[in-house]
């Protein structure tokens, strides 16, 4: 008894241990990629020719009020010793103050990134609910009329600037035929009405239960998330179509047929299990991109998101902001790419 | 009657270049018996193979007179009759298990599957029957390898899986397309003992195809030798040695043999005039 209880512990750790080891590996190597991003980052934005205490103080101050401010930036003491200060301020979740508007950074960040994450996240969506199974007939019915429009939404996609059709969006669809909300997030009247909760106000009205904010939102964050969404279609069908199709002259895909599969089985059943690590690659880079800020849409769409942030903030030399939108976005790349690292070991036996 | 009746088969593959045609009107038959087609890269053995189960994939074309599976001929029935026949009455067991086995499913799951699709049974029944299957073609322990992954299992191990996948439906026609080539010779042997058993114990029509003189000549009881998409000769495969068409004389004198050994063997040397001619009956 004593014996089966030892080996049944011993197989249970046994299986543990690499699955532990794994997560501590990952653990490790995204905090070795963060300090390395703070470095480079914080570096960048001390070494840039912009006075910091100039930009506090103004030009008109007097030599005592801007050494005071010099010394209370901490700009007096060794770079290294800055930025470990900065370090761990950082750790403390707190990017310092905005210059611009005398608030800290972090509350900024809280604000402005729901706005982006709600924007890319419907935009992915459409983008992969679309895209996979277009590239997949694409693929499957290659040479087809359906294969040919794929080619063309595809590189109208890629070759159309955003501005363009997202300013054209706006004159059809808002301007002529009303069909939609215009530029923000919300109309004036809708605004302020649920509370804030997640920042994402698709979410937060469906929790609140006011549909008629829902709806106001939805309203408005259909264009621009229908064109960021065309944008990763495009992406998307095209690489989903070249996987398909050496899935497709596979060998297994004829043992499939072989035993008698219909075409839809063979294709959804197998051929298509065997492209979901490289889509899931393909999906991450195309949802990081977006989440990263489109400053082009949210400019267009005067939607409050962290791109137009870093934006405003970088020509105003606003570094604090600078740095802490940086390294959000970072940290959402490093994220996204130990998720779909995380994803990998489940579709694919052979990466255990 | 054949089990299965071969009538002026054609392959062809339109191409900018013109129609290549990979098969060119054979005609053969097969009845519960173990037919071996042997011939070189490119001369439409395997190409034959997969006509009789319709899988020549678009551009690709198949025609013939007849493609008759008890008299019923495959050419006039629909895709979806076709998907019964396959797998339920006619299988095909292919070159390389590393590719032709999924990489991402467990070997238990395809076996199943191959089940399920012809049968109207619950999971445990599958499972019971492809333990049994696995069992049968000498898997020694089939609780592991149902869990495993085609990468975790080796080569000969992966075609005894791939054999016991197509044969689980209970079929009439196996169709082995080159089954041990990319084995080690290992577990050639073995491998087509194997199958060689269940084919026989089950009163299957067995098709052979391979390049490999010695194994079929071993493991059939008739041969076609095919050149250039024809049928250039037939023999019993005892008789193998007896044969008379020079391509098929070429193949056996390039080969050396412990029983004769030589200084030097032949280089085969080709006549245009065998592509010419006329392809040979294949009927038993």
């Amino acid at each position: 008894m004593a014996l089966t209880e030892n080996t049944r512990e011993r197989r249970v750790r046994a299986s543990l241990a690499p699955w532990l080891k794994g997560v501590l590996v990952a653990l490790g190597s995204v905090s070795i990629t963060m300090l390395g991003l703070l470095f480079v980052t914080f570096v960048i934005g001390r070494v840039m020719p912009i006075d910091p205490v100039l930009a506090i103080v103004g030009e008109r101050a007097s030599q005592s009020t801007y050494d005071a401010v010099y010394e209370q930036l901490g700009l007096d003491k060794p770079l290294l010793v800055q930025f470990l200060y900065y370090l761990w301020d950082v750790l403390h979740g707190d990017f310092g103050m905005s210059l611009l508007n005398a608030r800290p950074v972090s509350e900024d960040i809280a604000r402005v990134f729901p706005a982006t994450l709600e924007l890319a996240t419907l935009g992915t969506l459409i983008g992969v609910l679309l895209g996979v199974p277009l590239g997949v007939i694409a693929a499957v019915r290659r040479g087809s009329w359906i294969d040919q429009i794929a080619r063309v939404v595809a590189l109208v996609g890629y070759s159309m600037p955003i501005f363009w059709l997202g300013l054209m969006g706006l004159l059809v669809f808002y301007g002529v035929l009303g069909w939609v909300g215009g530029p923000g997030r919300l109309d004036i009247f809708y605004q302020d009405i649920v509370p804030s909760r997640t920042g994402m106000i698709l979410i937060d009205s469906a929790i609140a239960g006011d549909w008629g904010v829902f709806r106001n939102a939805f309203s408005h964050i259909i264009l621009p998330a229908t064109l960021l969404g065309y944008y990763s279609l495009a992406y998307i069908s095209r690489m989903t179509r070249s996987f398909m199709l050496e899935q497709m002259s596979a060998e297994y895909v004829t043992t499939a047929r072989v035993k008698g599969m219909s075409e839809r089985q063979v294709i959804w059943g197998h051929a298509f299990r065997n492209i979901r690590v490289q889509l899931i690659t393909v999906i991450a880079l195309s949802y990081a991109n977006l989440l990263e800020g489109s400053v082009l849409t949210e400019i267009i769409f005067s939607w409050p998101g962290i791109g137009s942030y870093i934006t405003t903030a970088l020509l105003s030399a606003d570094m604090n902001a600078v740095l802490g939108g940086t390294v959000v976005v970072g940290l959402i790349f490093i994220c996204l790419n130990l998720f779909s690292d995380l994803l990998y070991r489940v579709f694919d036996p052979r990466s255990k | 009657m054949n089990l299965l009746d071969v009538e002026n088969l054609w392959v062809k593959f339109p191409t900018r270049q013109g129609v290549v045609e990979a098969v060119r009107g054979i005609s053969f038959s097969l009845g519960r018996e173990r037919l071996g087609i042997v011939g070189e890269s490119g001369s439409g053995k395997s190409m034959t193979g997969r006509a009789i189960l319709r899988l020549i994939r678009p551009p690709g074309m198949i025609e013939a007179d007849r493609i008759a599976l008890e008299g019923q001929n495959l050419l006039d029935l629909s895709e979806k009759d076709m998907r019964t026949v396959r797998g339920e009455r006619i299988s095909m067991v292919m070159q390389d298990p590393k590719f032709s086995l999924n990489p991402v499913m467990r070997v238990g799951d395809q076996i199943m599957e191959a089940y399920l699709l012809h049968n109207k049974v619950g999971k445990a029944e599958a499972r019971k029957r492809s333990l049994e299957m696995l069992d049968a073609v000498s898997i020694r322990d089939p609780e592991r390898v149902m869990r495993a992954y085609p990468h975790e299992v080796s080569g000969g191990m992966g075609q005894r899986i791939m054999i016991a996948m197509m044969l689980i439906p209970n079929p009439q026609i196996l169709i082995a397309d080159e089954p041990t080539s990319a084995l080690d010779v290992s577990v050639q042997r073995q491998v087509l003992n194997i199958m060689d058993d269940l084919v026989k114990q089950r009163g299957m029509g067995l098709i052979f195809i391979s390049h490999d003189l010695n194994l079929v000549s071993e493991f059939c009881d008739r041969v076609l030798i095919m050149y250039a998409g024809r049928i250039v000769e037939v023999c019993d495969a005892d008789k193998l040695h007896q044969a008379t068409h020079p391509y098929t004389r070429g193949l056996l004198n390039s080969l050396p043999r412990l029983d004769q050994p030589r200084a030097k063997l032949e280089v085969l040397s080709r006549d245009p005039a065998w592509s010419e001619a006329p392809s040979v009956g294949g009927r038993a």
